[in-house]
């Protein structure tokens, strides 16, 4: 009986219209709403986040080969411009000297000049001095002379004698 | 989350309740032990008052066979513990009557019949006699006898009204008599348990991916949160690991929807069948119309996508000598039907086999304690079937996942090949 029972009773193997019937629409209805309302969309939104994620890595990577870049340029950038400063300071430093040079020489040869037309100066004045001396005394010789003269030659003997004299300095001289 | 948790807890509560349920002795299944439920719808049957119908007395015995497959059996009420149904709709449609409506709680658990209908073990039934008065009729009971039809023993269960006894049909089923059923004279579209836990399921399932989709409109642009994120852990690996390798990268796109669908109707019919008490407990998925069902629309959508190799494979294999194309086509044209079958029998079956294994365990209880004679047997009973039940449902919650997962993989697998493109190299390679 037992067996039998399990036959007739074992309903779940027997398909009811009714069930198939309701199992078929409430499918057909959570196939197409759920369809419709979740997993289109939600397909849709989990693609477009993963594209931006792509996408932000992939700029993230450019921005980061960018940054690289541009350091590498700012460095070359730096590095020319010190050399561009030091090249200035040389140039520069050349220059002063130069001009330091030049003034040197240029001062030296001025310096030259004046002692040089200071000494023709000095010996032009010690000439006219020497002369106007040797004039001086000329003259004053030459009073002197008269007045020696005057009183000596006052007898023929003390003319002639100093003749004599005055002829001997004169060979002296 | 809510449903895995809700599980959880049912399983323990499950055994828990069944320790203390066996020391009352009046419990949910105490009360459907009584085999021919005749003390329930038909007191006036078992104790004899009906004159004629009192002759067919029934042992009154501890059936666990019965008890197991009235339990997972489809009903048109829900019994939620002794005497407490909660009535569902009936859509009852006689081709020599028309419709009928109204709900199962009219029956008054088997003391009336309403337009020739009655309710025997839960589900609807007609007295197929002509002479049966229509409208509102008292019944005293419902007979159960085993008769001999075409040379097979069947159970044939009859009203008793009036003194007279009136043979009672089942509701149409669509197997062709092969499996005991049958057409008869009237056809159940009610909604019953089963059909009551699909709609559950529906909504729960609406409701959920509603609060999900309405996530990714909100936090756009931002990282997921709450109940999406939980979701989008399914969405994304049944994307990545059944729909993109099984269909292609092509095509995926187009099959997510329906295998999305299939999984989580499946997983949520399986979860809620794994609850104990009302609103769960149907055996849905071990109901081989549903099954059916599931596995048709896996064989409409695989066929009705096929691409030409997908026929030419079938029908002409190409590559292979033409006698062994002919040994081949019909195999090839067999599998197209075998697959789908293969895919409703393998849910139907482990699903049921679940719900009996669990209900043959409690029925250990009632088996050991000699139907209420003996309280040290029965609370022996309840502790072993209590811890392997509680055993036994954690494996069922992970038939449940896995048997959906199956279903949607292997739909896809099916569905892949249907539209996969094969190169001609390819092809001659076969």
């Amino acid at each position: 009986m037992t067996e039998v029972l399990f036959l007739a009773d074992f309903s779940v193997i027997k398909p009811d219209p009714g069930l198939i019937f309701w199992t078929a629409l409430v499918f057909i209805l959570v196939w197409g709403i759920l369809g419709t309302m979740a997993f289109k969309p939600i397909q849709k939104a989990l693609k477009k986040r993963e594209d931006d994620i792509q996408g932000s890595l992939d700029e993230a990577r450019k921005a980061r080969e960018e940054m690289s870049n541009l350091k590498a340029e700012n460095e070359a950038l730096i590095k020319e411009a010190q050399e561009e400063r030091a090249k200035i300071l040389k140039e520069a430093k050349e220059a002063k000297d130069a001009i330091v040079n030049e003034a040197k020489t240029k001062a030296k040869e001025e310096a030259q000049k004046i002692v040089a037309s200071a000494k023709t100066e000095i010996e032009q004045q010690r000439l006219a001095a020497m002369t106007d001396l040797k004039n001086q005394v000329g003259l004053l010789a030459i009073e002197v002379a008269e007045k020696v003269l005057r009183k000596e030659l006052k007898g023929d003997a003390n003319q002639e004698k100093f003749v004599n004299t005055l002829v001997d300095e004169i060979k002296l001289n | 989350m809510l449903i895995l948790a809700l599980v959880f807890g049912a399983t323990f509560a499950l055994a828990q309740d069944h320790d203390h349920g066996s020391h009352d002795g009046h419990d949910h299944d105490t009360h459907e032990t009584h085999q021919p439920h005749n003390d329930d719808h038909a007191h006036a049957d078992d104790h004899g008052h009906g004159g004629s119908c009192g002759d067919h007395h029934e042992d009154s015995g501890y059936d666990p066979v019965s008890t197991v497959m009235n339990h997972i059996a489809d009903a048109n009420e829900f019994h939620v513990w002794k005497g407490v149904h909660i009535p569902l709709p009936l859509f009852l449609y006689a081709p020599d009557h028309g419709w009928t409506t109204g709900l199962s709680s009219m029956f008054h658990h088997g003391h009336q019949a309403v337009d020739r209908y009655v309710i025997n073990h839960g589900r609807v039934n007609r007295v197929a006699d002509d002479s049966f008065p229509m409208g509102e009729v008292h019944i005293d009971g419902i007979l159960h006898k085993v008769e001999e039809v075409n040379g097979k023993n069947k159970d044939v269960y009859y009203v008793c009204a009036k003194g007279e006894l009136f043979k009672l049909d089942p509701p149409s089923t669509v197997d062709g008599g092969f499996l005991g059923g049958g057409i008869t004279s009237f056809y159940d579209f009610s909604i019953t348990k089963n059909v009551f836990t699909l709609f559950l399921a529906a909504i729960l399932l609406i409701f959920v991916w509603n609060a999900v989709a309405r996530g990714y409109k909100k936090n756009e642009g931002k990282a997921p949160s709450g109940i999406q994120s939980f979701f989008e852990v399914f969405f994304v690996f049944i994307r990545d690991e059944v729909t993109k390798p099984m269909i292609g990268e092509k095509h995926y796109e187009r099959f997510q929807p329906f295998i999305m669908t299939l999984f989580f109707f499946i997983m949520f019919i399986n979860l809620l069948g794994l609850v104990p008490f009302f609103p769960g407990s149907a055996n849905v998925t071990g109901n081989l119309a549903v099954t059916l069902v599931l596995a048709v629309f896996t064989f409409l959508v695989t066929n009705l996508n096929g691409k030409k190799d997908y026929w030419e494979h079938i029908f002409w294999m190409p590559g292979i000598p033409g006698w062994v194309k002919i040994i081949l086509t019909p195999v090839e044209i067999l599998s197209l039907f075998i697959k789908p079958f293969s895919l409703m029998i393998r849910l139907f079956a482990n699903i049921s086999a679940g719900h009996i294994i669990i209900l043959s365990l409690i029925g250990l209880t009632f088996l050991f304690g000699d139907n209420g004679q003996n309280v040290g047997g029965a609370a022996g009973g309840a502790l072993i079937g209590g811890l392997f039940t509680a055993f036994m449902n954690l494996i069922e919650l992970l038939v449940a996942l896995l048997q959906a997962f199956i279903f949607a993989i292997l739909s896809a697998s099916y569905i892949g090949a249907a539209v996969e493109e094969h190169h001609h190299d390819e092809a001659h390679a076969h």
